[in-house]
This record gives structure tokens, C-alpha cells and sequence, in this order.
């Protein structure tokens, strides 16, 4: 299936969920609405066309200024169907949050865990929704564009490693 | 729990909590695994990572797309060569340029010359820290030849940093060719040295067969790639399925494995040596005269005698270095096939000369996401075979 095969096929699937499409770069990149989109998640699973099987990245971009202010970018690739998608959810700055995905591939939870840690964003139904790369008591999310660079953490108490360093 | 006197419990009646790591002797790499045990199994395994986050995202927007090039080395530093080609294939893309024939052909050849000292220090740390020292010692001893070609192309050994907008920063030695052939002397003898010890040796056999099984379903599921998605049995290779650099032109075969054990990950390692030998020696057969950057003012830096004795070359250094290659806005992701599986590089440009987001996905972070689904149910020994088959790399996988 080619590029805008893959598309038309999509759009066919998302029905009014998708706002925009097209190739970018040889890449088929399609912006969804983000109620509803768990279902339309599913069906790029599900569907014998599209088939979906991987779930290759998930991540943001803080675009600061616009609104909204956030885009989630999804990478998905079809093993089967040697395919790839790029599927982007728009999410405003004072509501930032999506469903999690965790549900249908599981490489979603740490890559969720990841895009909260970094930017923020918050993944509804998350099953363990820590931080992953940083510590608990970061304040703030650094990949944010008003997060300065040269910030510092303030100090954290230490942790008795015996009672508390410990989640299950 | 803390508040009860230790003598009191039985430890053999309750579940014990151990917690493995962040500095262990037998983990190469910092991470942290907090373990339930019932006994020596293991009843569930939460993977701490991110103890060697350097902010690498946050610091590549920080300077410009050149600048962002030595960053790159220190995400799979065992396989520096194949980050710096992943990233500039990005950025290659978002200008709509392409590099040279003899530029990709180079790529190629240092790419695989980056997978075999990466599955060599994979295959070599995993079998000495199971006990096979001598498979360690030996494979170390063949990098070593790799990394001194290395160093010959690119002036290091590591922090090579050897990619640039449309080219590489210089061509390759004029004896490359006779370095390579005695390197690959030695390299075949040491490596058909370690075959001999470990891939029928049953007490490696016992301590990697049938340990760290994870199904073809749930390693897609769980985003694996590379050597650890192969080995579970399924046909996936970037090289193959999105080729890059001229990938398409060379004969190769992706080797598989079936049961998706830690024996089959080592095997399939250790076949991909050889395949790799056979990409460089075809590219050597067919490699293009021609530059090895293209001719583009707007990408690459003019020539030192063009800076020095023109007005046109030294504005366009000044611009190139003071403001930095302005990449048109846009979006791309790039996946390269690196050691460990798909390195892909997610950059967003918004066309003013620097990176607007740069995302790299971590192959190993994927990894090590699974590793308490192949653990679970085995002993608290073998996650260090499990863990070294995964190969972490921490710059890769904490960023």
C-alpha cells in the first residue's frame, strides 16, 4: 500500500476524528481529534489492511505559543504490512492529557512514562504513571520549552533506601 | 516491615525484597532492579533506568544541527558511527539533499564496522560475566582492530562525531584497504576462537537456553527491535524493510532465531558478524570514486583556501559556523538499523538554524521495558545473561 492508499484508508477508518492528512517527507502523517481517538487506536490495531502491530514511539512537542500548545506524536509500523503512520493528537496547555495506550501495544508504558516525565503529559488509565528517567521530586518537566536550561533542582531529603526507595 | 525485629521472621515463609543494583559488579551499566523473590525466583522485577540522563534532547536544542553531532556519539557509545549516520540521515531528509555515492558507501562501512564492535562487546561481556572470561578477553582483543581503523578514519576511537550535512568530514585513509584485510585476519581467527568455546559449550548452553523466552506476539508488542525481536523469530530489519544509504544494493541475508531465548539472541548476534563482514567486503568490491560531500553553500562548510582567499568563502563559513545550517521547517523521522535494533531520530525543525525538538528512540529503553516479562518465573541469576543479551547501553537508553 502506498503512501496516500495508507491515508485514504485511515481517513476511511477515523471517519470526522481525522482533521488533517498527508505525506510529509514520504511519511504519512494524520492529526486526530483527541476525543475518540482510543477507538480509533484500536481499529489501526485491529484493521487487516492497516495492521499496526508495533507501537514504535510516543512523544510531544511543545510548540509554546500556539494553541494548542502541545502535539502527542504517535510512531506506529505494520511489520506484516511494512508500513508506517505518524498519528498526532493536538492538546491544549491547560488540559494535557490523552488516553494511554497501554491497553493495545505495550511498548506504551514506558514510552507514556517517558512523555510525562519530560513534557507532561498526562496519560489517562495509566497503569504506573511515574517518572522514569528522573527522580520523584523533579519539579517540572524538562523538555518543556519554558523550562530553562540552566535550572536548578532544589535538594532533596535522602531516602532510607530500606522503606522507601520501593514501589510495587 | 521496617519497624519489626529481623530475628522474629521466618525468611523462608515471606516474599523478600531485594533491591539489585544501581552499582552491581555483575550489571555492566548503571541501573537499578528492585526484585520480589520467593526463594532465588524472581516474582516480579521493577527495572529502574535513567541514571545516565544527560538531558540529551534538551541539550540539542540548544546549538545548532552541527552541534548537535557530537551529542550523538554518546547515545550508543559502543556503535557511535551508526548514531552520527541515523541522525544525519534526518537531517539529509528534512533539506531534501542526499550525500554522495561514495559518502554512503563510506556510511555503510562504518555502520558495519560500528555493529561488530557493538555485538562483540555484547556477546563478550554476556559470556564473561557468566563466567566464560576468555570469550570476554578475546572478543575485546578483536574490537580492539576495529577500533584502531576506526581511529584511522575518523581521529577517534569512541567520540568519532564523523557525519555531516550531505558528506563525512574526510575520506578514508589511503591504506584503508590493507588495514581492513589484516584486521578481518585476526578478527576471523578470534571469532571462530569463541565459537569454538561458548556457542556448544554446555555449560553456557545451560545457563542461556530456554532463559529470558519471550513470544514473536509480545516482543512486537512490546516494540522490541533488532537482535531481540529476530531472534523471537520475526523477519525485521530497517535495513531491509525501509532501506537507507544505499542498503537495497548490497546481498545479505537478516539471520533468525526461533524460541526467542537468550541462546537464540546470542546466535543471532553472533551470525550477524558475519553478515556484516560480507556488507563491507561488497562495498569495498563497489565502492565509487567522487567526493564524499556534496557541493551545497547552504550545508557544508567551503574549502580552507576558498575561507582564506575569498570574500564568498569566508561569509559562508561565518554564517555556516556563527548561525548554523538553516534546515527548513518541517518534520521527520529517520530510523536507522542500529546494534540493538531501530534507532529512529524524530526532528522537528522550525527552519531558524537550530533543532526544534529532537526525539531519538532508545531501542534498549524498549528493551529493558520487557525485561521483567522475560525474567519472571526464572532464578535472580539469570537476569544478568537476560540483562547482558538485552545489552543496555545507558547513554542510549537514559539519554
Amino acid at each position: 500500500m502506498n503512501g496516500e492508499d495508507l491515508l485514504a484508508k485511515v481517513r476511511a477508518v477515523g471517519g470526522d476524528l481525522v482533521v488533517e492528512s498527508g505525506i510529509e517527507h514520504d511519511h504519512p502523517v494524520v492529526v486526530i481529534e483527541r476525543d475518540g481517538a482510543l477507538g480509533f487506536f484500536r481499529s489501526l490495531r485491529q484493521d487487516s489492511e492497516l495492521d499496526f502491530d508495533m507501537l514504535t514511539d510516543v512523544t510531544a512537542v511543545d510548540y509554546l505559543g500556539r494553541t494548542p500548545r502541545f502535539d502527542v506524536v504517535y510512531q506506529f509500523t505494520s511489520l506484516p504490512k511494512n508500513h508506517r503512520l505518524r498519528v498526532k493528537i493536538r492538546v491544549p496547555e491547560d488540559d494535557v492529557r490523552v488516553h494511554t495506550l497501554c491497553g493495545i501495544w505495550k511498548s506504551a508504558n514506558w514510552l507514556e512514562r517517558e512523555a510525562w516525565d519530560m513534557l507532561g503529559v498526562h496519560f489517562d488509565g495509566h497503569p504506573d504513571l511515574r517518572r522514569i528517567l528522573l527522580y520523584e521530586e523533579f519539579v517540572g518537566h524538562p523538555l518543556r520549552k519554558d523550562y530553562p536550561v540552566d535550572k536548578r533542582q532544589p535538594l532533596t531529603e535522602e531516602r532510607d533506601p530500606i522503606v522507601q526507595d520501593w514501589k510495587f | 516491615m521496617a519497624a519489626e525485629p529481623a530475628v522474629e521472621r521466618d525468611p523462608t515463609e515471606e516474599v523478600m525484597e531485594i533491591q539489585m543494583g544501581p552499582s552491581h559488579p555483575a550489571t555492566h551499566g548503571t541501573i537499578k532492579f528492585n526484585l520480589k523473590l520467593d526463594g532465588e525466583e524472581v516474582l516480579a522485577c521493577d527495572t529502574e533506568v535513567g541514571y545516565l540522563h544527560r538531558g540529551f534532547e534538551k541539550m540539542i536544542e540548544q546549538g545548532t544541527w552541527t552541534q548537535a553531532i557530537p551529542y550523538t556519539d554518546r547515545l550508543n557509545y559502543v556503535s557511535p558511527l551508526i548514531n552520527n549516520v541515523g541522525f544525519i540521515l534526518a537531517v539529509e531528509r528534512l533539506c531534501e539533499i542526499e550525500a554522495p555515492p561514495r559518502c554512503q558507501h563510506i556510511r555503510v562501512i562504518m555502520s558495519e564496522i560500528s555493529r561488530i564492535t557493538d555485538h562483540l562487546t555484547c556477546l563478550g561481556m554476556a559470556a564473561s560475566e557468566i563466567g566464560a572470561m576468555t570469550v570476554g578477553f578475546l572478543m575485546n582483543e578483536a574490537r580492539e582492530f576495529l577500533w584502531d581503523i576506526v581511529e584511522a578514519v575518523t581521529g577517534a576511537r569512541v567520540t568519532v562525531s564523523y557525519t555531516r550535512i550531505g558528506g563525512v568530514t574526510r575520506d578514508l585513509p589511503p591504506d584503508f584497504d590493507a588495514r581492513l584485510a589484516e584486521a578481518f585476519k585476526h578478527l576471523d581467527a578470534l571469532i571462530a576462537d569463541c565459537d569454538k568455546l561458548v556457542t556448544r559449550n554446555r555449560i553456557f548452553l545451560d545457563r542461556m537456553e530456554g532463559i529470558g523466552l519471550i513470544s514473536a506476539e509480545e516482543a512486537v508488542s512490546y516494540g522490541l527491535t533488532g537482535p531481540l525481536l529476530r531472534a523471537s523469530g520475526v523477519d525485521y530489519d530497517v535495513r531491509k524493510a525501509y532501506p537507507y544509504s544505499g542498503y537495497e544494493n548490497f546481498d545479505f541475508e537478516v539471520p533468525l532465531g526461533d524460541k526467542g531465548d537468550n541462546y537464540d539472541r546470542f546466535l543471532v548476534r553472533f551470525n550477524e558478524l558475519e553478515q556484516s563482514l560480507r556488507i563491507i567486503d561488497q562495498a569495498m568490491k563497489t565502492m565509487p570514486d567522487g567526493p564524499v560531500r556534496i557541493d551545497d553553500a547552504r550545508y557544508v562548510l567551503p574549502a580552507k583556501h576558498e575561507v582564506y582567499n575569498s570574500i564568498e568563502g569566508l561569509m559562508n563559513h561565518f554564517k555556516l559556523v556563527m548561525e548554523g545550517a538553516k534546515v527548513p521547517a518541517g518534520e521527520v523521522y529517520q530510523a536507522v538499523e542500529g546494534a540493538n535494533g531501530e534507532v529512529g531520530f524524530f526532528v522537528v525543525s522550525d527552519g531558524s538554524g537550530r533543532p526544534y525538538r529532537c526525539r531519538v528512540r532508545p531501542p534498549c529503553f524498549l528493551g529493558m521495558a520487557a525485561l521483567e516479562e522475560m525474567v519472571r518465573g526464572h532464578m535472580v541469576a539469570d537476569i544478568i545473561p537476560t540483562f547482558g543479551m538485552i545489552n543496555m547501553i545507558g547513554g542510549e537508553c537514559d539519554r
